[in-house]
């Protein structure tokens, strides 16, 4: 009984071990931030500074909702191509209530939301009804609400939001410092409390748990983290709402996906859809709400890139946000294969990628060089996800 | 406990079944005997649910009941453990034994309680897995049909039925699956367990029941009975 009373999660030997099956964790990626930003500070001294951290989180939020939907369907195997354009869609359908037809922002807003949904129920059906491929069904969608959209849009091609709206100002709304602080303190204590009171639950009921000392450095790691990105962004115009948004998202989709039956259903038809069926989950049902979910995420994004804009155009949602989109969940972690991912990647996945895009501006090289760098990172993290399965295959 | 009487099954022009019969006690293991195409998945189907024979009663307990579909025969306490495990590899030992009947409150999972549980069966049964957190994809192959055997456990059953539990298994991991084996029979379950492999049949089973072309072939006492009666049985050459 003593020996299995502290799981010792990276002693080297452990850690070799994971890595060798294939659970490589975040470890990638979080170093590929900091050599991007070694790289990038070193070639421009601007990249750091505040104003440009700020806009990278102004930029992120946008891509990284439609990429967290886009994530819920790559759990179970599945791809959503369709994310990009339902996401110019649902905004062009919250700006057309709320502008032309003088609709509560709101209300507006849900209406997109709901159009989202109802659009993801629809691909979700013909996925599971109709037995179509989910890359044909979503490829249909892709053009299908595209045409939908310029449709929409006919006349005059872009509608303005009014800029100091309630649409507008969610993304130029700016936490004040102190309320900024509170949200730090409270994230963590509420997660270092949590793991205190889990790991205290877990030695009541001898079961193995994870040491002090890491617990401590993770909250500690948690907190500085918050902190650092907190004092940046004060310096220039505070922590943006947009940020915060997006954050809240992540945090509860992570939630949702690893403490309800749902999220564990949703692993469990991504890693054996036979042997989840067996055990009685409706995977049908599970289908349907991962769609209707991706969908509904790609709807929000695409108020989010609204609001950033004022307006919405007949580029809503177009050129390579769907691409960013799923780069972004694919290079956070998440596996094109099914039933391996978590929330967080959306997050890392797309700072990785508006890193990127960001460095490339500040160096003024072109939108070219820029793509093909993008293309590289993405071709790598694949191919460490198809080791990684190949790997845990054995 | 369980008797199934004259099951009859026909595929279009193949008589799979022909008035065949089987009865299951507690605290026994049953081994199911037979050539390719004997009957033995369709008995062990008719039993499960899988498939509805044309003919032929299941009683339980003495009283008859009607088994239209899996999950008619897992309320009534029979669970059954295929070949191919259906194990879901990306998750970890507890949330594969608990798939499908996770314990919750609030609808949060409750992950301590299951875990402990899961501890607790693995310990009972003296299966020996180092980290029962890690994905099933990391284990052995005797490991996987452990935790395969430990969830059919999991809805409190009165028969398990095994499908060809050592076939995929080296002569270590076959004789760990074994004393699982005989450790569902101490517990006071009815198991059924269809092999092929006539020295594990031997060494496990208290009881052989052979089918041949569909029919009942041969009952014997595992103890007082010798391979080749067996063999012959399956063969049909004695007759």
């Amino acid at each position: 009984m003593t020996d299995t009373l502290a799981r010792k999660p990276y002693t080297p030997k452990v850690a070799v071990e994971r890595l060798r099956q294939g659970d490589v964790g975040a470890w990638p990626v979080v170093g590929g931030l900091v050599a991007i930003a070694i790289v990038f500070s070193a070639l421009n001294d601007r990249f750091l500074a505040p104003e440009n951290l700020t806009n990278l989180a102004l930029q992120m939020a946008a891509t990284g909702t439609i990429s967290l939907g886009i994530i819920m369907v790559l759990l179970l195997g599945e791809i959503d191509l369709s994310a990009g354009s339902v996401s110019g869609l649902c905004a062009t359908i919250m700006t057309i209530m709320h502008v032309k037809q003088g609709w509560n922002p709101l209300a507006a807003i849900l209406i997109a939301l709901a159009a989202g949904a109802g659009i993801g129920l629809i691909h979700g059906l013909m996925f599971t009804k109709l037995r179509m491929p989910s890359f044909v069904v979503t490829l249909a969608g892709l053009m299908g609400w595209l045409g939908l959209l310029l449709f929409l849009l006919r006349q005059g091609g872009t509608i303005n939001l009014p800029f100091t709206g309630f649409i507008s100002k969610l993304s130029d709304t700016w936490l004040p410092s102190w309320l900024s602080w509170l949200l730090v303190a409270a994230l963590v204590v509420v997660s270092g409390g949590s793991a205190l009171l889990t790991r205290r639950l877990r030695l009541a009921a001898g079961l193995p748990v994870t040491p002090l000392w890491w617990l401590l450095v993770r909250t500690g790691g948690l907190a500085v983290l918050l902190a650092a990105g907190v004092v940046i962004m004060s310096a220039d115009r505070g922590v943006p709402l947009l940020l915060i948004i997006f954050g809240a998202l992540v945090v509860v989709f992570d939630l949702v996906l690893r403490h309800t039956a749902f999220g564990r259903h949703v692993y469990a038809v991504g890693g054996n859809a036979e042997a989840a069926r067996r055990a009685g989950i409706n995977v049908t049902r599970i289908r349907i709400l991962a769609f209707m979910l991706a969908s509904t995420l790609a709807a929000a994004g695409g108020i989010l890139a609204a609001s950033r804009l004022s307006a919405v155009n007949q580029q809503s949602g177009g050129s390579d946000i769907l691409l960013m989109a799923i780069a972004a969940a694919v290079i956070g972690g998440t596996s094109l294969f099914g039933g391996r991912g978590r929330a967080y990647d959306a997050l890392l996945g797309v700072l990785v990628i508006q890193s990127i895009t960001s460095g490339m501006y500040l160096l003024s090289v072109d939108s070219s060089v820029r793509f093909m760098v993008t293309a590289a990172v993405l071709a790598l993290a694949v191919a460490i996800d198809s080791l990684a399965r190949r790997g845990a295959a054995q | 406990m369980l008797s199934a009487t004259g099951i009859s099954k026909r595929y279009g022009a193949v008589q799979a079944l022909d008035g065949a019969s089987l009865h299951l006690r507690p605290g026994e293991v049953t081994a199911l005997m037979g050539d390719n195409g004997a009957g033995k998945s369709t008995l062990v189907k008719a039993i499960s649910g899988v498939v509805v024979p044309d003919e032929g009663t299941i009683t339980l307990d003495g009283t008859p009941v009607r088994i239209a579909n899996p999950h008619d025969a897992q309320a009534l306490g029979v669970s059954t453990v295929y070949q191919d495990l259906a194990l879901c590899e990306n998750l970890d030992v507890v949330a594969n034994l608990f798939l499908g009947t996770e314990r919750r409150r609030w609808s949060l999972l409750r992950h301590i309680a299951m875990e402990r549980a899961t501890r607790d069966l693995l310990q009972q049964l003296d299966v020996r897995i180092r980290d029962i957190r890690v994905p099933v994809a990391m284990l052995s192959g005797g490991q996987r049909q452990s935790v395969a055997i430990a969830r059919a456990l999991i809805g409190e059953p009165r028969l398990v039925i095994l499908d060809e539990p050592t076939a995929a298994l080296g002569v270590e991991q076959t004789a760990q699956v074994l004393a699982l084996i005989g450790r569902l029979r101490d517990r006071g379950l009815a198991v059924l367990v269809i092999s092929h492999n006539l020295a594990d049949v031997r060494e496990v089973s208290d009881r052989v029941v052979v089918l041949r072309l569909g029919r009942n072939a041969g009952d014997f006492g595992t103890a007082d009975t010798t391979q080749e009666e067996i063999v012959a049985a399956i063969t049909g050459a004695g007759r």
